[in-house]
């Protein structure tokens, strides 16, 4: 009977199960992740060498502006929810959401969110080309008529992942099991709850600026418009006190992803549960006062200069906590090294990098040189794509079995992890030197001496979006034929949705509430 | 067991010392530039690298220990432990004395840059504008544009690249050596970002609002220094470089003294050609000459007047550049510009001949064939305001 | 607890969490006052602000500051537009006036906004101006002319180290704001 499920297109237009909603979420953020990912290959194939062969400089702003909100908001943040939807219910032993329609609502209204922001290729003066940031008056004034879309779309993703941020804590907050209390739910949960309450608060100051846009564009108000008394900075400060605590939403989750995993294959429990929290606490509250670290150039006087060099250095702090607690979950374990313990790893050994080069950034004297520049690029991408996206991946290999009944093929993940580390790090590696060298961000073409780096960046690239192609096949041919797993695959796996539900789980779970010891 | 520790301790040793000598190698590293400041950033971005490298070499080193000797066929029976709050204090006081190490001397440098200088010797204003720099020296009255002198054949169809490709102008931006120069950055239309990694001064060009930003280069390092518009402004955001040739301060008299030339020179020749009546084709010769260089018009409206519109409108059977009682606006577009749009006022960028050339070229050619030969002297009278 | 004393439990935390989206959009848009008086406060931006009086000021005789003026015209603006001095130097708590003058070269009435903006930042704050035209919208006839005063004094407690200012102001055409706002046709 748990198992009994409507079948067809109406199963999944109108389910309110969270094991069918997360599925959506995690299968929309693949496509879009392709979506994406096809653009930076756009992107890479022109910077491949100097001179203009594929794009004029438009399309190409285009490009990068698109590959942005579409990997933000279409490919990281939706996947984020694709897991939390699947996982909390079964982690805190709750049935389902708290709010089951409306998490109906904040999936579907993505897909026409996106087709809404992709048609914008089709207007005239085509799609916005104003950088995902879009710093107005360029997104205002001299922007193309899509913008207008662009903003309708950004007003529904930001209702969608506020309706889903809402659904994460009241279920957590009100649905967890007799016993689950909040220092026993498991880090994912912890994590995703603390991202909530980041994104119930800061989207709707993104839904703010993007009105205030709008109105700038057509109903005659000056907010950003100097000769009406406006002020562009004042946009940079309004859209980084959002875009701050945004790049926090983005991988919060992911830090609860592998510290489920590490322990798992360590055969150890995560050290330091309590530090992880206040840890995770402490990164989500500095989030809200270091916005400006994104403005250092703009014309701040000494005193917001310091304070905000201060503050952004801190947050290495907690952030350190949280490595050197993975490291020592691994310390005198029994390790073993399947594809998502790899993963895993790697997100450790990568997103490390990627925070050293965050640490660099936030010294103000020494950012002058790396602003705007590809050092930055190199310090975001690392710590979004062997960051939140190797998180995720580790993620779908580890709970595949659960989610499925099926075990992804070890030695195909292998090779997927290998040409992954391989591929990312020869594309963005480089970046780090192309921005030192000098090479602003945002340009379809550049002086001789940046080529050499862009050649290997724009290989890595195209080898990087090859291996999509292999995850692809390797999710297909699980799902559809892959080998049965047992109950518990991982021995070392801990946790309700292990311990106390079948693999794979039936469509209903925990309609009474397990025992928690 | 010991040797082995002392193996793998040497290994880490060893990719620290690569990886900080390769750090150093030039090609790979920032520029140290040529100011006090500029250096300085360097010598701190060093150490910071020093610093990431020896955490790097501790966090991951004990990793790869952990994979090698706490594999599960090496150690079979794991540790049963999972917190230890002196090690939480630990490793969060010890990053707290890193960051202050690395903070304090973060401080100091900043405050050296951003104090307000009490005496500039010399003030010059700089002008983001879509896509190219103005720079105005109010004491010595000199005013330009900075545009980029890339050919296009080179950058659309695969010529040879000069060394300087993408990095050379027009006009440079000329400084004197041991001198104390402000800059006032300030934009026309949308945000722009001045940067010369070898002076490390990047400051945001935002409309309507003037920032200030100051460099003092050595006497010693006479040379032309390249950079680049750093803040996403457009379509041609990546062809707006920028280039400072620092001379000795006698030089510098001679280049101020020469641009007034220049400019009383080209006011006289522009009251010349006013005066003199321009035939229909030697106007046509002049207008294609700027359309497709120095105007740069082509580069929104195409050289086939095709435009992209809506944003760049076109120009071929456009009602502006074809109907009569639609001249008056036309000229006016061209000399004052379109507010709100990319157009910039070209009025005080080219000449009166020039203008009046470009705007006959784009009344006639492309099949528009108005017959128009607008005059000098009718540019003239406009910006009379007559 | 039942089934009920959930829902109700859940309705109740919807209502706070949707309580505080609510605030958070509201707190954006408080954003607009809060970071003007901020900057009104602190004067960090550059903006200088309104008219000023010139009442029970000491003059310091022992400083003297020097102040330089630009003027940039905004394209799409058919003025010309300057100042008759260039530089000026003051003591602070003196008032002082500097003649500006704009000519609308069109053959159309235009309407103009200038807006300034002080280098350093911090000195905008000390800068106070009695009279400006920076204050209104100036509208000029076809080919009028006229000359435009700025009156204003320094603020003796200008910080020491603040030597020299740059007062630049910009000059927009808001001619078809204006109208579109008023609904006037022309």
């Amino acid at each position: 009977m748990a198992d009994h499920h409507p079948t067809g297109i109406k199963r999944w237009l109108f389910t309110t199960n969270h094991k069918d909603i997360g599925t959506m979420y995690l299968w929309f953020s693949f496509v879009m992740f392709i979506v994406g990912g096809s653009m930076a290959m756009v992107i890479r194939a022109e910077l491949y060498q100097p001179g203009l062969q594929f794009v004029d400089p438009n399309t190409f702003n285009q490009m990068t502006t698109m590959h942005g909100l579409i990997m933000v908001f279409g490919a990281v943040m939706p996947s984020m929810v694709g897991l939390a939807n699947w996982l909390i219910p079964m982690q805190i032993g709750a049935p389902d959401m708290a709010l089951p329609r409306m998490n109906n609502w904040s999936f579907w209204i993505l897909p026409f969110a996106f087709t809404l922001l992709l048609l914008s290729f089709t207007m005239p003066g085509g799609a916005p080309n104003f950088g995902w940031t879009f710093y107005a008056p360029l997104s205002t004034t001299y922007a193309p008529p899509s913008t207008d879309f662009f903003i309708f779309g950004v007003h529904m993703m930001g209702i969608s992942s506020i309706m889903g941020a809402i659904n994460v804590i009241v279920t957590v907050f009100n649905m967890r099991a007799p016993g689950m209390t909040l220092m026993k739910m498991p880090l994912f949960v912890w994590t995703w709850l603390i991202t909530a309450f980041l994104l119930i608060m800061v989207m709707p100051v993104l839904a703010g600026a993007v009105t205030m846009m709008l109105t700038d564009r057509h109903f005659g108000t000056s907010f950003f418009d100097a000769a009406g008394g406006g002020d562009p900075v004042m946009f940079q400060h309004i859209f980084w006190f959002f875009g701050h605590p945004e790049v926090y939403i983005m991988i919060l989750p992911a830090f609860g992803v592998v510290s489920e995993i590490i322990p798992a294959f360590s055969r150890k429990k995560l050290f330091g549960y309590a530090s992880m929290v206040y840890a995770t606490a402490s990164i989500a509250l500095l989030s809200f006062i270091v916005w400006a670290h994104h403005m250092f150039t703009v014309g701040m006087p000494v005193a917001g200069e310091l304070f905000f060099m201060i503050a952004t250095m801190l947050i290495a702090v907690p952030t350190g906590v949280k490595v050197f607690n993975w490291v020592a979950t691994m310390w005198k374990g029994s390790l073993t090294f399947e594809t998502p313990m790899l993963f895993s790893i790697a997100f450790v050994i990568l997103f490390t990098i990627g925070g050293f080069s965050g640490v660099m950034l936030a010294m103000a004297p020494i950012d002058f040189q790396y602003h705007d520049t590809y050092f930055v690029v190199a310090h975001f991408h690392y710590v979004l794509f062997p960051g939140a996206i190797f998180g995720t991946t580790a993620a779908v290999y580890y709970w595949m079995p659960k989610w499925t009944g099926k075990k992804c093929n070890e030695k195909w993940g292998k090779w997927h992890f290998w040409l992954s580390m391989i591929f990312v790090n020869l594309t963005f590696f480089p970046m780090h030197f192309s921005g030192l060298a000098g090479m602003p961000r945002r340009i379809p073409d550049y002086n001789m001496m940046f080529a050499g780096f862009n050649e290997l960046a724009s290989i890595g690239a195209f080898g990087l979006g090859l291996v999509q192609i292999l995850f692809l096949f390797i999710v297909i041919k699980t799902v559809r034929s892959g080998e049965k797993s047992e109950k518990k695959p991982w021995d070392g796996a801990t946790g309700l949705e292990w311990d106390q539900i079948d693999t794979p789980a039936p469509y209903h779970t925990f309609d009474t509430p397990p025992k928690v010891s | 067991m010991a040797i082995r520790r002392k193996l793998f301790a040497s290994i880490a040793m060893l990719m620290g010392f690569i990886f900080s000598t390769v750090a150093f190698a030039s090609d790979l590293n920032m520029r140290p530039g040529v100011t006090e400041t500029s250096i300085e950033a360097f010598d701190l971005h060093m150490q910071v690298i020093y610093v990431m490298t020896v955490i790097a070499i501790v966090v991951f080193g004990a990793m790869f220990y952990s994979f090698i000797f706490h594999r599960k066929s090496k150690n079979p029976k794991p540790a049963t432990w999972s917190h230890s709050t002196k090690m939480e204090i630990i490793w969060t006081a010890i990053p707290v004395l890193i960051l202050i190490y690395l903070t304090i001397p973060a401080i100091k440098l900043l405050l050296k840059m951003e104090e307000s200088k009490t005496d500039a010797d010399l003030t010059i204003q700089i002008t983001g504008i879509q896509w190219k720099w103005e720079y105005m020296y109010p004491e010595q009255n000199i005013t330009f544009i900075s545009s980029l002198s890339t050919p296009r054949d080179q950058i659309d169809s695969g010529s040879d690249k000069g060394e300087n490709y993408l990095l050379e102008v027009d006009n440079e931006l000329v400084i004197p050596a041991g001198k104390t120069v402000r800059f006032l950055v300030t934009a026309d239309d949308v945000i722009h970002s001045w940067w010369v990694p070898d002076l490390a001064v990047k400051k945001d060009a935002i409309p309507g609002f003037i920032n200030e930003a100051w460099t003092h280069v050595p006497e010693d390092a006479i040379g032309t220094y390249r950079g680049q518009c750093t803040e996403l402004c457009g379509k041609d955001h990546g062809f707006m470089p920028v280039v400072v040739k620092v001379v000795s301060q006698s030089d510098f008299d001679s280049w101020v003294a020469q641009k007034n030339e220049e400019r009383i020179a080209a006011e006289k020749a522009a009251a010349e050609a006013a005066a003199s009546s321009w035939e229909l084709d030697k106007l046509m010769a002049l207008g294609e000459e700027i359309y497709n260089g120095k105007g740069a018009c082509f580069s929104c409206h195409k050289a086939d007047g095709s435009g992209t519109p809506p944003l760049f409108p076109a120009l071929k059977g456009s009602q502006m550049a074809t109907q009569a009682d639609q001249l008056n606006d036309h000229i006016n577009i061209v000399v004052n510009g379109k507010s709100g749009t990319a157009m910039a006022a070209y009025g005080s960028q080219l000449t009166d001949a020039e203008l009046a050339a470009v705007i006959t070229y784009e009344r006639n050619a492309w099949g528009n064939d108005t017959g128009d030969a607008i005059q000098p002297s009718q540019i003239q009278a406009f910006k009379a305001g007559n | 607890m039942s089934e009920q004393d959930l829902q109700q439990a859940n309705k109740l935390l919807v209502k706070k969490l949707l309580a505080v989206v609510a605030g958070m959009f509201v707190f954006v848009y408080a954003l607009i006052p809060l970071y003007d008086v901020f900057c009104d406060i602190t004067g960090l931006n550059g903006k200088t602000r309104g008219k000023a009086l010139y009442e029970s000021v000491s003059v310091d005789d022992q400083r003297e500051i020097t102040i330089e003026f630009m003027t940039n015209v905004n394209r799409g603006m058919p003025w010309e537009f300057g100042s008759k001095t260039a530089k000026v130097k003051v003591h602070p708590g003196e008032l002082n006036e500097v003649i500006f003058y704009a000519k609308n070269r069109s053959g159309e009435e235009t309407i103009g906004q200038t807006v300034p903006s002080v280098s350093p930042g911090q000195a905008a704050l000390y800068l106070n101006k009695t009279e400006c035209f920076c204050f209104d919208k100036q509208v000029l006839q076809a080919g009028e002319y006229v000359d435009m005063p700025m009156k204003f004094y320094i603020d003796p407690d200008l910080p020491e180290e603040i030597t020299h200012l740059t007062l630049s102001y910009k000059l927009y055409n808001i001619t078809e704001a204006v109208n579109s706002a008023t609904g006037a046709t022309k």
